[in-house]
């Protein structure tokens, strides 16, 4: 509800609970990364206490859930999309016929070859990493300049304006889908509309007042004298936001960055709403679209190659994001 | 103003002004344009005209108002029966498992980055209606059904927040989960010594400390939910017989809509009614939240 442009239910974090901390810079020894993730995931200690562990009721009944647990997420969390994989590689007949079963006439690697060229994934493919790239850059820039304005430059009309960023929070997407609509199609000043062109998802994306709240309570935290050195050494508010403030300020741009990519990634109405052109559609917009007119194998290889993106972005940055999916709701103190 | 620039005045505001541009051109005003269009009504091709409280009235009149706040609810609360609790047992088990936390997380974790529309197009499928439909044929093999899934007015709803659920509750397992470790050793360890059981360790310590979480993700879920209109859009367009339109298709017919059409006023209107109803809800999401971190 942060981006006027996110409709689905997102997982909006709460403004007071992040406790995003400036970190040093991490080690980049895998060895020690993993010390580290296990020393952060590991509660002291859980409701079952080590003496009940010893009892082998509990350790057998522990164990049953235990196996019970990983084979029920296996089942739902992750067959639903093996299940897409291994349907995108097969033929129509057999997704139809029997969609359980593997293969029974072969595998048919072609349809993803034939999704990414002929059914042209590869355009909108381009078109949604244009797009989520684009609003990703609009989003840091606006985040990262206000958040030093309103946390280092502090001005004195900067409380208010904090206000009135803030109070976007409270207004949820709804409301501007139609007034935001009428504004790309006759922006003020500019007197070109801005449908069918990028500029309509990029530019509204960075009015995410979140991503405001998050880099300017990270600045906050940041120590003082660092940024009262650097001026009486000379340099001038430029150079302390490119060369002081942005290399400190990773860990809260590696947040923002994951969920800005992923949301707009993810994002479908507004895209829907104001790039009509199937030229310019990125593979949300699209995809829908083409399961109307493509054959059931080719459109389910190219739903595969749509999720992939995304799922191998989780996968290797796995800690970013559940920090960032626990933050969301874990009460800070 | 020339003392204003050498105290750094004027570099402070080049460095405000993509956010002013930004907000104000893509927030604020679209804000405030969003009241002004509620009392309009607006064509586009005449000059706006003021129609007062009629676009409310008109909504308010239009039988399909009710069905989609009835059907919103119903979307809200099923979620809720379905959502609410599986997260926070699957929570609470994940995080008495010594090994492979990490890659259980993840597992829980994965539905919930696949794009929504992947997911929605890819559940199409699997609630086909034939018998050789993926869950027809699932539930086959125990003798159940073949069911009519999205066909059928009674279980089309049900369908959509199964898809839902699933797209959805790795992310409230997650927050579970940081929350659960954020609660202090030192009481489980007062239980042991009081002799407490498993069961009432969850009951009297972890339920209790996990309190303040739960009401969050519930009224998250209660904004989310019902602002519901991929699942909708995509698998039933709001039918069979309008049982799946929910407020936000309503919006999108009002405004978007081919049958409809253009009806702007009609649709912020709504939306307004709609942003009331929110904004309510976020208010006391913050106000909790904010009450607690001081805590």
């Amino acid at each position: 509800m942060s981006t006027p442009t996110s409709i689905r239910p997102v997982v909006p974090a709460g403004p007071q609970t992040v406790a995003v901390e400036p970190a040093p810079r991490q080690p980049a020894r895998w060895s020690v990364r993993w010390a580290r993730r296990r020393a952060d995931d590991q509660p002291p200690r859980g409701i079952v206490s080590d003496a009940e562990r010893r009892t082998p009721s509990v350790r057998v009944a522990l164990q049953l859930i235990h196996a019970t647990l990983l084979a029920l997420l296996l089942v739902i969390g992750l067959g639903p999309i093996l299940w897409l994989v291994k349907a995108s590689i097969s033929t129509t007949q057999d997704t139809l016929r029997s969609p359980m079963a593997l293969f029974p006439s072969g595998v048919d690697w072609a349809n993803l070859a034939t999704a990414w060229t002929r059914v042209h994934i590869d355009l909108h493919f381009a078109n949604s990493m244009i797009i989520a790239s684009g609003s990703w850059l609009v989003q840091l820039v606006v985040a990262t300049t206000g958040g030093y304005a309103l946390s280092i430059l502090r001005p004195r009309y900067g409380p208010v304006l904090y206000w009135l960023v803030l109070s976007t929070l409270f207004v949820p997407a709804v409301v501007l889908l139609v007034p935001l609509y009428l504004t790309v199609l006759d922006p003020p000043l500019l007197g070109v509309s801005l449908i069918n062109t990028f500029w309509a998802v990029w530019l509204p994306a960075g009015a995410n007042a979140f991503n405001v709240l998050l880099t300017k309570r990270f600045f906050d935290n940041l120590p003082q004298e660092i940024f009262d050195a650097a001026r009486i050494d000379g340099a001038g508010p430029y150079r302390i936001f490119w060369s002081v403030l942005l290399p400190m300020s990773r860990p809260i741009l590696g947040v923002v960055s994951v969920f800005a990519f992923i949301a707009a990634w993810k994002d479908f109405l507004w895209p829907l709403l104001v790039l009509p052109n199937p030229d310019v559609q990125p593979l949300s917009v699209r995809l829908p679209t083409l399961a109307r007119s493509t054959e059931l194998d080719v459109l389910l290889a190219a739903l595969t190659i749509s999720a992939l993106i995304p799922m191998v972005l989780f996968l290797v940055f796995q800690r970013t994001f559940l920090r960032s999916a626990g933050l969301s709701g874990a009460i800070k103190g | 103003m020339r003392t204003w620039v050498r105290r750094g005045g004027l570099s402070t505001l080049v460095f405000l002004l993509p956010l002013l541009v930004i907000f104000g051109v893509f927030s604020w005003l679209p804000i405030v344009r969003a009241a002004v269009m509620s009392v309009q009504q607006t064509n586009l091709v005449t000059a706006p005209k003021f129609v007062g409280l009629e676009n409310f009235q008109s909504v308010l009149a239009d039988p399909l108002f009710w069905t989609a706040v009835r059907n919103t609810g119903v979307f809200a609360l099923i979620a809720l029966v379905f959502g609410y609790p599986i997260p926070l047992v699957v929570a609470v088990l994940m995080g008495e498992v010594r090994r492979f936390r990490g890659l259980l997380s993840a597992i829980a974790y994965l539905p919930v980055v696949v794009p929504p529309v992947v997911a929605v197009l890819m559940w199409k499928f699997f609630y086909d209606a034939r018998p050789d439909g993926v869950f027809n044929t699932i539930l086959g093999w125990v003798g159940l059904g073949p069911y009519r899934w999205l066909q059928s007015a009674t279980t089309a709803m049900p369908s959509l927040v199964l898809e839902a659920t699933w797209a959805a509750a790795g992310g409230t397992v997650i927050i579970y989960l940081a929350a659960l470790i954020g609660v202090p050793a030192e009481l489980y360890d007062a239980a042991d010594v009081d002799g407490a059981s498993i069961w009432q360790k969850i009951w009297h310590v972890t339920l209790p400390q996990l309190r303040g979480v739960l009401l969050v993700t519930l009224i998250l879920q209660i904004i989310g939910t019902s602002q519901v209109f991929l699942e909708p859009f995509l698998f039933t367009g709001g039918g069979p017989a309008n049982s799946t339109l929910t407020v936000l298709l309503l919006i999108y017919n009002y405004a978007f809509g081919s049958s409809l059409g253009g009806d702007y006023g009609a649709a912020t209107a709504l939306s307004l009614m709609l942003a009331v109803f929110l904004a309510a809800l976020s208010a006391v999401y913050f106000w909790l939240t904010r009450s607690w971190s001081t805590s």
